[in-house]
């Protein structure tokens, strides 16, 4: 990128809202996803709606990409920067506009921390249940442009089922205003929902309306232990069988439930195969049956143990601990490549065996936790980004797990997005017709294909975050 | 004039790769890092940080100005620590790339001579932190204090250098190593054999918390050795960049109460207490001492983790009705030891206090060693959120087990304007004692 460009930039957003230092292009080379970085030429944090309009006229008539980003939490890369590219970085956008009490729902910007969202409206009796692992750091923007799923899924649904609407300004510069508080809305093609889960290549999103629920009177939080994982996954497919919605069922393997204990210390059973954490929530006598039917479900399906956490603050600490399985998993080695497969609740016993043969087929170490009651399934491969012959192991595993995925009428990605981290597998699933009429779309758009190119699918081949340096480029250390 | 250094020099003070690589960046612990919450940059963030440090040690980036900034902005409060499910040891990269960047000649020259300095001529040497101490207290007592920040002539010099010179804690009318006997036994019988280190600090600048602990410890049935021969933890140097120092200060303490027979050794200090407990990782490597300082370190107890644990009946009185009281969490006992209820279990404990939890009770202070004296506008940031929320308790007295952390809080007493006593729970148990004696 010419320096005159960037002067340009500059001018428009101000010289104390830009940086291109090499130390401000590091830090904004990656996202939450292992392996993939590549260096923005510069960094934004534009001030108003008409400095990332003027941003976005001017890439088009200067031929630079523009990426936005959240807080950087993604794990598909889709804030890593491609090619020629100045990040927009809405972290500063962080103002909740309006709580309204009346029709339940809450204006915010896209900056805004998910987490604090959350204990700003149930501060007023209110709830927002899309609770993706990372709530205390990821933005409500970042939510809305993946689709982000969390804990809550089972019961609650995912971010697009609690979007009402979106302001976004679209790569021409243009301001579009989307949806509103209207509970039922059929005027003509309904953007709003497709604007959902775009990942950041249609528009840059600069406000959005978000619906809100009652917060739930009361929940109990259920606690299971396993010897073995197959009996877990059982117990799962059993309880949606019995027509019981839990808001939560969390389940984490014997590698997992080991890392998470030696980071919280919370007294997790070291020698389990495998752990349901179920929580059940609502109003009045039935939260209690539900509870029951669900304990005899797990004992039936041979659960080692069963506990009832006693107090909220078990079930806080017990929910905050599944939240840091991913991280935790860093613990054993030092990359920890997390995949998405998502298949059919029924089909999840199945899905493990898969997940179990692929790792000993291929020689790598899984840690697996996930979303059972959705079957969004976290395989992790725990390995080390500074050896290519493990990367190439993992990836090989990460292939056969989702043909298998396919196979079995799931999806290769349930929540975290396709991204650059999955776009290779995107035909599969959606099919050659499908990924077509993306690319239509996102052209018709995107004319220059200037906003967040190369992600989901590509266009521009160009546009790749570039892959990790191979052991022997690497220099040796003080070993 | 910066100076090159060779990548072997480098490679020697910064961590091994291994543990630089640990970090997946995640960003979890984003969310509790004081300097990313002001400004927003990821530069400013624990991941970015170690990011920059792990690029610096491949040879992918350079030695700057802005890096060394980074590293000299970060309090070292390892809130991130306490946040990363990875078990990530920040604390311990950031440490050594400080080094590396000094080393190279970035900064500021005069703050890295004055720190270097201040730390090794006069915390470090009991004789000379007292003789500082002396003419700081002819200083503070002869009104000549008063005069000087009347007359504002400081604040013509520097607004800083005011600031900082109202920073300075009181010094002690007595020092506490003077009034400490080598060896204090119990009234009744001893039912727990104790060793206790007074700090320089605590000595100097707050010798009757020191006083208050003996008393406490006294009545909790504990003999208690405290060895004339102990040195400062070393705990300012080793975090400061200057390791090499810091052990020479480990050893001496290892020696000096290697000597005695004793089951805990009982700090009141949150950062020497934890810095204590690191002698062990520390001293690994050093054959003659690896084995002793394991065992020396085992035995670290911080006041309010003894108490909370032992549960020595102290029959203490109440001071009056509902004395409403909070406490913050001083980082070198909540990130750095991970204690974290025991002072809370012992506070509900106390007979007619009212408890109130503190908001954000685990956010650094802003005090973090000597950076509110080196960095004393930004950490002035991290202090009014601090005031802020003890003012939002309504609590009369607010309680923390860390002498840096008293005196910041004791100067946004005064600079804010909050109505609040600031005081070391062992002080509050104290009173307590007194007044159970006096009946
Ligand atoms: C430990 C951990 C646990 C996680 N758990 C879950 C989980 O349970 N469920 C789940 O679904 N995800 C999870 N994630 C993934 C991630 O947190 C989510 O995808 C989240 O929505 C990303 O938000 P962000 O603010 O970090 O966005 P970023 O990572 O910065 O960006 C994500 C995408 O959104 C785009 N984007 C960001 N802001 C805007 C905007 N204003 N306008 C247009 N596009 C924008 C970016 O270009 C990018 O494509 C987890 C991640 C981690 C590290
Ligand atoms: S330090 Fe820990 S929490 Fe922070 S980004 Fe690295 S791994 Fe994640
Ligand atoms: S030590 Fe404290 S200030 Fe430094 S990066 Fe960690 S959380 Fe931030």
């Amino acid at each position: 990128m010419n320096s005159s460009t960037k002067e340009h930039i500059k001018s428009i957003v101000g010289s104390e809202n830009f940086f291109d230092s090499p130390e401000d292009k590091l830090v904004y080379s990656y996202d939450g996803t292992p392996i993939y970085k590549q260096l923005p030429e510069a960094v934004i944090f534009p001030e108003s709606e008409e400095q990332i309009s003027q941003v976005l006229k001017l890439a088009n008539t200067e031929k630079f990409n523009v990426v936005p980003r959240g807080a950087g939490t993604g794990l598909s890369g889709g804030s890593i920067p491609v090619e020629n590219s100045v990040v927009i970085v809405l972290t500063r956008w962080n103002k909740i506009l309006e709580l309204d009490t009346s029709n339940l729902t809450a204006s915010v910007q896209p900056g805004v921390v998910t987490g604090i969202l959350q204990k700003e409206v149930e501060k007023i009796g209110l709830f927002y249940p899309p609770d993706p692992g990372s709530l205390n750091v990821c933005t409500i923007g970042g939510n809305v442009a993946n689709n982000a799923g969390g804990l809550r899924g089972l019961k609650y649904g995912v971010t697009k089922n609690y979007v009402l609407g979106v302001e976004m300004i679209l790569p021409n510069g243009e301001l579009i205003v989307t949806g509103g508080k209207n509970m039922k809305d059929v005027a003509g093609f309904n953007l709003r929902d497709f604007i959902v889960g775009s990942e950041g290549t249609l528009g840059i999103i600069t406000k959005i309306l978000l619906k809100l629920i009652p917060k739930p009177v009361q929940s109990i939080t259920l606690l299971a232990y396993f010897n073995k994982l197959t009996d877990s996954a059982q117990a799962v497919s059993d309880i949606i069988a019995a027509h019981i919605v839990p808001s939560m069922m969390e389940f984490l393997d014997h590698t997992t439930i080991n890392c998470v204990e030696d980071y919280t210390r919370i007294g997790l059973p070291r020698t389990a195969e495998a752990l349901l954490l179920i929580e059940v929530d609502g109003r009045g006598s039935i939260v209690q049956e539900d509870a029951e039917t669900i304990r005899k479900i797990l004992t039936k399906n041979k659960a080692a143990e069963v506990k009832i956490a006693e107090i909220e603050s078990d079930a806080l600490l017990l929910k905050t601990a599944r939240r840091s399985a991913f991280s935790a998993l860093a613990r054993k080695m030092p990359t920890t490549i997390l995949e998405d497969a998502t298949v059919p609740r029924s089909e999840l016993p199945l899905m493990i065996e898969k997940i179990l043969y692929a790792s000993k087929k291929y020689d790598v170490i899984f840690g697996n936790f996930g979303h059972a009651g959705d079957g969004n399934l976290h395989p992790t491969c725990l390995t080390d980004d500074r050896n290519q012959k493990e990367i190439e192991k993992a990836h090989k595993a990460f292939e056969y797990i989702f043909e298998e995925a396919i196979k079995l009428g799931g999806t290769i990605t349930g929540e975290h997005g396709t991204g650059l981290a999955k776009k290779q597998f995107l035909e599969k699933v959606a099919g050659s017709t499908g990924v077509d009429l993306m690319k239509k779309i996102k052209l018709a758009i995107d004319e220059n294909n200037i906003l967040n190119p190369g992600k989901i699918f590509s266009i521009s081949p160009k546009c790749e975050g570039s892959l990790p340096k191979r052991r022997e480029q690497i220099k040796d250390f003080n070993a | 004039m910066h100076k090159e250094i060779s990548r072997k020099e480098l490679l020697k003070i910064l961590p091994h790769d291994d543990i630089l690589q640990q970090c997946m960046h995640c960003g979890l612990c984003l969310a509790t890092c004081p300097t990313y919450d002001i400004t927003k940059l990821e530069r400013s963030s624990p991941r970015g940080r170690i990011f920059m440090i792990k690029s610096v040690a491949r040879g992918e980036m350079e030695l700057s100005e802005s890096f060394s900034e980074e590293m000299n902005f970060c309090l070292d409060c390892q809130a991130c620590e306490t946040a990363c499910p990875a078990g990530v040891k920040y604390g311990r990269m950031v440490e050594a790339a400080r080094v590396v960047a000094d080393e190279a000649g970035f900064g500021s020259k005069m703050e890295i001579a004055l720190k270097r300095f201040a730390l090794r001529r006069i915390v470090a040497s009991r004789k000379a932190l007292k003789l500082f101490s002396w003419f700081l207290k002819i200083y503070q007592k002869s009104g000549l204090q008063k005069i000087i920040q009347k007359t504002g002539i400081l604040k013509l010099i520097s607004k800083n250098l005011f600031e900082i010179e109202t920073l300075s804690p009181v010094i002690s009318e007595k020092f506490s190593d003077t009034q400490i006997k080598e060896i204090e036994m119990p009234e009744g019988e001893v039912k727990y054999k104790t060793a206790f280190h007074f700090g320089c600090l605590m000595n100097t600048m707050f010798a009757d918390i020191n006083l208050d602990t003996i008393d406490v410890l006294k009545k909790c049935g504990c003999k208690i050795i405290t060895p004339k021969d102990q040195v400062c933890c070393g705990s300012l140097m080793g975090h400061n960049g200057d390791m090499k120092f810091a052990l020479e200060l480990a050893r001496k303490n290892i020696d000096a109460f290697d000597k005695h027979d004793y089951d805990f050794l009982i700090s009141n200090s949150a950062g020497c207490g934890a810095f204590m407990k690191d002698y062990a990782h520390l001293l690994e490597d050093d054959p003659e001492y690896a084995e002793k300082a394991k065992k020396f370190s085992s035995k670290i107890k911080d006041i309010t983790e003894f108490l909370s644990e032992e549960k020595p009946d102290l029959n203490l009185a109440s001071l009056n009705e509902n004395i409403k009281v909070t406490y913050h969490d001083a980082c070198h006992l909540v990130h750095a030891q991970k204690i974290a209820n025991q002072p809370r279990n012992i506070i509900k404990s106390l007979p007619g206090v009212e408890y109130i939890e503190l908001e954000e009770a685990s956010w650094c202070c802003g005090s973090a060693g000597i950076y509110n004296v080196v960095r004393y506008n930004d950490a002035l940031i991290q202090l009014e959120r601090k005031m802020k929320n003890i003012s939002n308790t309504g609590a009369e007295i607010v309680l923390t087990g860390n002498p840096g952390c008293m005196g910041q809080i004791k100067h946004g007493v005064k600079k804010f304007n909050v109505n609040v006593e600031v005081i070391h729970p062992i002080t509050l148990m104290k009173r307590m004692l007194q007044l159970k004696q006096a009946d």
